[in-house]
């Protein structure tokens, strides 16, 4: 072994899950892997992680990943081309269709998981040199309300605070926010604020989630009503005299216009209680609690953003900060926790359709000053389709040709069953990504592009509180992987753009983003890391986390803003918003009476395709399921643990129902993780309605009326294998890692004797061990090859469906022993088990190992006491010869 | 004084009578044993294995001359009994003594059947029954073509033997399957691919026509044409009580010497146990029957009235061919039974129990037949198994940690 010297020093790096954007410390092993650990000296985890990040190191197999360019056959298979071959394809695809029906006729889709190089370049060569705004991101599904709400009260899509707010608020309201669970190191963040300061802590959510349970008040808001809550509250603070009157007059405008505007949706407590669900003292002691603590934060998530009343939700939450001037100042302010790593890089590009880029919008004076910068010939004019009516777009033959780069559009979109088929009649549909399939590539991709991944990747990633982190690579990248980037430089080149996309590497990219930024600021837009515009390749790749604005190279960082206005809007000042009364857009009905809402589980992200790969995390939430409360559970004749299909106008799912009473009556709610690689009917995103914001374009995901019905499936169970096991139609499926290979755990209605009848054809080139009772509706196989124990299945009735645990243990070990294996189709250990040995006494079942511990001990001497002792040879007597001869070799050996 | 106590047989159920009533009443009687084999007695469960060459003859003695003369029993081995006259309590041997008795016991054994077909007489056809007919058939010499008819336990026996003696065996059967009284399909099937391994040819539905030789047999025809070249042919198609003896001296004998509970044949003071017995219609071929009855006989003749015998569980628990198989009670599973089946091939083991009414009926095992006699307990209680069925084919280890 190397001594630890030898070995490489760990790389800074930054986690690719959510917002929070923690610091990583990743220390390769040399053959592909690496352990992971939270960088201590990362300001925004100072070294801790959540459960997904400490995983990250389980995450980096190769398996599955997609290594080549590839390029779909006449007979609808993937055959592997050469990346010329695939640029040239890309290239020559995009530039046809360009060339028939005009540059809107292309998009892009991207995604919060790129690096902010990768959205750069695509940003560029779609609104500069092709000519379309088409370029829009997964980003519209996470924060774009955000993003609106921002800039419709800041002028700017600025994130105010610091998560330093976080640490020194003295009220920490968390809105839409499961953050316990989806931004848990932030979450403790504030726990330990609570602790230590004794920060209280509002919860506001129509779930119970983990979130709520160290809460100092719980809030269970109707769905889609926090308007109406922070419109009661910003008349409250005005009836109270909480108001910031010099702060309002200073730097604001339209406060009397929203003020008005909230009186008429929440004139006071009562009303407020009645509109939100609330109970009025509930409702009265946030609203007390909120106006006599000063340092106070409203953090905000998707509950907030996802939602066709999004910005005016966010709005009515800037609202309250700005009339209370609690804004910019330590300990306070509103703060969007953004849920994806590099959400907010996208946002400083401008990789979204209704952006420009760096932070400008679509006015003549930034069009003309980017395509001055750019020195482009084609600068896109107005706004692009907002990712849901871009596929709309390509649904009625608009778009002809579509980019998809790492994201999974066929599984997250709403409707994704008629983005999938939108997707299938696309003439040019590119897909650049880490996995070989997923729902999006299976939708019909022609061209296949290997990117390279988490760990691979070089570049840099912003969080939610402007922080701008380096992800760098510390694994080779593998096959023939390549960054975003570089693909679509490439395919710059050869629509003819050489000139302007001539990257010699991603500093050359970083660089001249920090310049766009920077170019004709002067302190007019938020967004300027101007400062870094010159950094050196060696600056660039030790740039320690850093936090924007950096308008020049000494500028400090760690800064707040508008705690004395100075907004980005023509006059400089903020603008109170006067929201519309809320109400979800689509009401529930007789078929469809409930609410079904959609969210994250602890240890899952997005569809999987990375914490997918993790035993340890698929072990919390290895099933997609349904959250009920009790008594709908009743009402509607489901049973805990039993399966119901959810079905709503655009879908539907079958799901394990486990009831919640944290769950509010009349809502369901389903985790947005599960795909059709990994669950036989658990896409939720074919059940979202499709409408949106009318200012950001953001899907309201988490209130589309509902009908839930009882499913019974005769029999339940579960298989392991160690690669992909081919379960007939149609069993229910829920697939998961487990060390050692792949689980599914399933119900069907097949009886044993069917399944009995498939084993061959699940466990090819296996033997098979087996174990059947039929009468009690039990059949389990283990399948071996070479003694190794390959895969197993076990189908027992529904009410008592298998357990896998002791089956798992033993399937996870690299070989297992005999009386493991005779014991394993029991389904239960066989701890403690004694391997009693080959039987030398048939008569009365004794075994060698018996007789040998019998003679080691003493309890026997020879044949005649063995009999004594253990009856062995007493009857039929046809073991004695053998029995003599053990007694003669009784040296121990191993059997 | 001693009475008079004369064992007619020497085999196995003799000498566990001897060791029994040794125990209990040892001077009560003058014990004498009749054998018609020059030999002590010896464990003929080992035949095959000293055809096997596995264990020297001189070792499957199932106890020494002196432990016979330590309980004062007069041995009288390679001495033929001709005759009882129960009249006169006498039994008459072949060079004309007379033994008297108070009590006697026929442990006559068995002979092996016959086929009646052509050719049974030749040179070469032999049975396969005591050491001399393993001396014969062990004279055949390595790579000599030996063909068993039979695929019965003694069959399969003789062919495992001649096998690891090195000759070229094949197994006529006249079933679909291999002991067929034994096991079921499955086990039977497994049980053949085992012979087969051992590098026994196995012809099954085999129905033999003759014994085909002009001076010595040389081969084995079947009804259905096939012809199997034999150098040496062992039959052993099955065994017929021993009762010769009985029924010359006017006792019941049906298929065997009819017995009561109480061991006795329908003449007072003469009983019979082993397989020359017929108990309850019954003619058992196994030892362990037998083991039962010499236990239960030396109880009776040594006072104890209550001793009785009320027939054996038919329990298989053997070894073939180096498997070990165990099956008892209904294993093939009566319509209305239930059946829960274990296997697993690469362990070389199958299990099967068959359930009715909750409580366990059968059982057949091949391979690990460790909890064999444990199974045969709970056909024998009759006690519900519903708690533990989930557990119970995994064996009594697992369920008693289970219930633990």
């Amino acid at each position: 072994m190397n001594a630890p010297s030898h070995h490489p020093a760990a790389v800074r790096t930054t986690c690719p899950y959510c917002g929070v954007g923690c610091g990583v410390l990743a220390k390769p092993d040399g053959r592909g892997g690496a352990t992971v650990s939270g960088d201590p000296a990362h300001p925004a985890n100072f070294g801790r992680l959540c459960s997904k990040g400490s995983a990250l190191g389980e995450t980096l197999s190769l398996e599955g990943r997609l290594l080549h360019p590839m390029v779909r056959m006449p007979d609808n298979g993937l055959a592997r081309i050469s990346w010329d071959n695939a640029l040239d394809k890309v290239a020559n695809g995009f530039r046809s269709i360009i060339d028939q029906h005009g540059p809107d006729s292309v998009a892009f889709y991207l995604s919060g998981q790129l690096l902010t190089e990768d959205y750069y370049v695509a940003n560029k060569l779609m609104k500069g040199f092709v000519g379309t705004a088409n370029v829009d991101t997964n980003s519209r599904l996470c924060m774009a309300s955000s993003v609106a709400g921002h800039r419709r009260a800041f002028g700017a899509d600025t994130v105010p605070g610091t998560y330093e707010d976080l640490d020194e608020a003295d009220l920490l309201v968390l809105v839409g926010s499961n953050a316990a669970w989806c931004h848990p190191v932030l979450y403790q963040r504030m726990i330990a604020n609570k602790r230590e300061r004794g920060a209280k802590i509002v919860v506001i959510d129509p779930r119970r989630t983990m979130t709520a349970e160290d809460a100092d008040l719980f809030l269970p808001v109707a769905p889609g009503t926090d308007t109406a809550l922070f419109a009661g509250l910003l008349v409250h603070l005005a009836d109270t005299y909480a108001l910031d009157y010099g702060y309002i007059d200073s730097y604001t405008t339209d406060f009397e216009n929203a003020l008005a505007r909230a009186r008429s949706i929440a004139p006071d407590i009562t009303t407020t209680a009645t509109a939100t669900g609330l109970a009025p003292q509930d409702v009265a002691r946030f609203f007390q609690l909120f106006a006599r603590t000063e340092k106070t934060v409203t953090a905000f998530s998707q509950g907030v953003n996802q939602s066709a009343q999004g910005t005016d939700k966010v709005d009515a939450i800037i609202n309250c900060h700005l009339a209370t001037g609690r804004i910019g100042k330590p300990g306070t302010g509103p703060f969007s926790l953004t849920g994806q790593p590099n959400a907010m890089g996208g946002r400083e590009v401008g990789g979204l359709a209704n952006q420009l880029a760096a932070h400008m919008g679509f006015t003549p004076a930034d069009i003309d000053r980017v395509g001055r910068f750019w020195q482009a010939p084609a600068m896109s004019q107005t706004e692009g389709h907002k990712a849901v009516a871009m596929f709309d777009a390509i649904a009625h033959g608009e778009i002809k040709a579509l980019w998809v780069m790492a994201t999974n559009p066929a599984v997250s979109l709403p409707r994704a069953g008629f983005v999938r088929d939108a997707l299938s009649k696309l003439e040019l549909f590119v897909v650049s990504e880490n996995v070989l399939s997923n729902d999006t590539v299976q939708a019909g991709a022609h061209i296949l592009l290997p990117a390279a991944a988490w760990g691979e990747k070089d570049g840099t990633v912003t969080n939610s509180e402007r922080r701008i982190s380096r992800q760098r690579p510390f694994l080779t990248l593998p096959g023939e992987a390549k960054p975003d980037w570089w693909m679509v430089a490439e395919v710059a080149k050869r629509l003819g753009f050489g000139e302007a996309f001539a990257y010699r590497g991603v500093a050359d990219v970083f660089r001249e983003h920090a310049a766009l930024s920077a170019f004709e600021n002067n302190g007019t837009r938020d967004f300027d890391i101007g400062g870094l515009a010159n950094v050196s390749g060696p600056e660039f790749n030790a740039l320690e986390p850093i936090m924007w604005p950096v308008r020049t190279e000494d500028s400090s960082t760690d800064t707040r803003f508008f705690a004395k206005g100075g907004f980005f809007t023509s006059d400089r000042k903020a603008r109170f918003i006067a929201p519309e009364k809320p109400a979800p857009r689509m009401a529930v009905t007789t078929n469809f009476p409930f609410r079904l809402n959609t969210g994250r589980v602890r240890d899952q992200w997005h569809t999987m395709t990375r914490t997918g790969l993790s035993p340890r995390l698929g072990s919390h939430s290895p099933e997609p399921f349904v959250e009920v409360h009790p008594d709908d559970l009743t009402k509607a004749n489901l049973t805990n643990g039993g399966f119901a299909r959810i079905t709503t106008p655009y879908g539907s799912c079958l799901l394990k129902v486990t009831a919640s009473a944290g769950q509010r009556p009349g809502s369901l709610f389903v985790p947005i993780h599960w795909s059709a690689e990994t669950a036989s009917s658990a896409r939720v995103g074919e059940l979202v309605n499709p409408h949106t914001d009318p200012f950001s374009g953001q899907p309201e995901v988490k209130a589309t009326p509902a009908a839930i019905v009882a499913v019974d499936f005769a029999y339940r169970g579960f298989a392991l294998g160690r690669t992909a096991i081919p379960l007939p139609q149609p069993t229910w499926w829920a697939r998961v890692t487990v060390t050692g290979g792949t689980g599914y755990l399933l119900a069907t209605n097949d009886a044993p004797e069917r399944w009995q009848e498939r084993a061959r054809a699940l466990f090819p080139d296996c033997e098979l061990a087996e174990y059947i009772d039929g009468p009690r509706g039990l059949y389990r196989i283990a399948a071996f090859r070479e003694g190794r124990l390959e895969g197993c299945l076990f189908v027992g009735p529904a009410a008592h469906a298998p357990q896998w645990d002791s089956v798992k243990a033993l399937f996870e070990m690299e070989a297992i022993e005999d009386m493991q294996r005779r014991m394993l189709l029991s389904g239960k250990p066989a701890d403690g088990i004694a391997e009693i040995g080959p039987v030398i006494c048939a008569c009365f079942g004794v075994g060698l190992n018996t007789i040998r511990e019998a003679l080691a001990s003493g309890a026997a001497t020879n044949v005649e006491t063995i009999g004594q002792a253990l009856r062995a040879g007493t009857n039929c007597g046809s073991c004695l010869p053998e029995l003599k001869r053990i007694v003669h070799d009784r040296v121990p050996q191993p059997v | 004084m001693s009475e008079p106590l004369v064992v007619i047989g020497n085999g196995m159920a003799a000498a566990r009578f001897v060791e029994e009533l040794g125990k209990r009443a040892l001077g009560r009687y003058a014990v004498a044993v009749v054998g018609e084999e020059p030999h002590l007695a010896y464990n003929r469960v080992l035949l095959s294995s000293v055809l096997a060459r596995e264990v020297p003859a001189s070792d499957i003695q199932l106890k020494p001359a002196r432990w016979w003369r330590d309980r004062g029993v007069t041995l009288l081995y390679g001495k033929k009994a001709v005759a009882i006259d129960p009249a006169i309590r006498r039994v008459k041997l072949a060079n004309g003594a007379t033994l008297p008795y108070s009590k006697l016991v026929l442990a006559t054994g068995s002979n092996p059947i016959l086929l009646n077909v052509p050719g049974m007489n030749l040179p070469g056809v032999l049975t396969f029954r005591d050491l001399a007919d393993v001396a014969a058939i062990a004279a055949v010499g390595q790579g000599k073509k030996a063909v068993v008819i039979g695929g019965g336990l003694l069959g399969l026996e003789a062919a495992y033997g001649l096998a690891k003696a090195g000759a070229k065996v094949s197994v006529v059967h006249l079933m679909d399957r291999l002991m067929e009284r034994q096991l079921d399909l499955r086990a039977a099937a497994l049980l053949k691919r085992a012979v087969e391994a051992k590098g026994v040819t196995v012809h099954l539905n085999g129905d033999t026509a003759g014994i085909f030789g002009s001076k010595h047999a040389e081969a084995v025809v079947l009804k259905d044409g096939r012809r199997i070249e034999a150098d040496i042919v062992v039959v052993a198609v099955g065994i017929r009580a021993n009762a010769a003896l009985a029924h010359g001296a006017g006792l019941v004998v049906d298929r065997g010497i009819v017995v009561d509970d109480h061991l006795q044949t329908s003449l007072a003071d003469i009983h019979a146990i082993g397989e020359c017995a017929e108990h309850r219609r019954i003619c058992y071929g196994l030892v362990e029957p037998a083991y039962e009855q010499a236990r239960v006989l030396a109880r009776r003749l040594s006072g104890d009235d209550k001793a009785a015998y009320t027939g054996s569980v038919l329990a298989t628990n053997l070894k073939v061919s180096g498997v070990n198989v165990f099956s008892a009670g209904d294993f093939l599973g009566a319509p209305g039974t239930e059946q829960v089946v274990l296997s697993d091939p690469g362990l070389d083991s199958y299990k099967k129990l068959v359930i009715a009414d909750g409580r366990l009926v059968g059982v057949v095992l091949y391979g690990d037949t460790a909890d064999g006699l444990w199974y045969l307990d709970l056909i024998q209680s009759n006690a519900s198994i519903d708690k533990i069925r989930d557990e119970l084919v995994f064996g009594r280890a697992l369920v008693e940690r289970i219930a633990a």
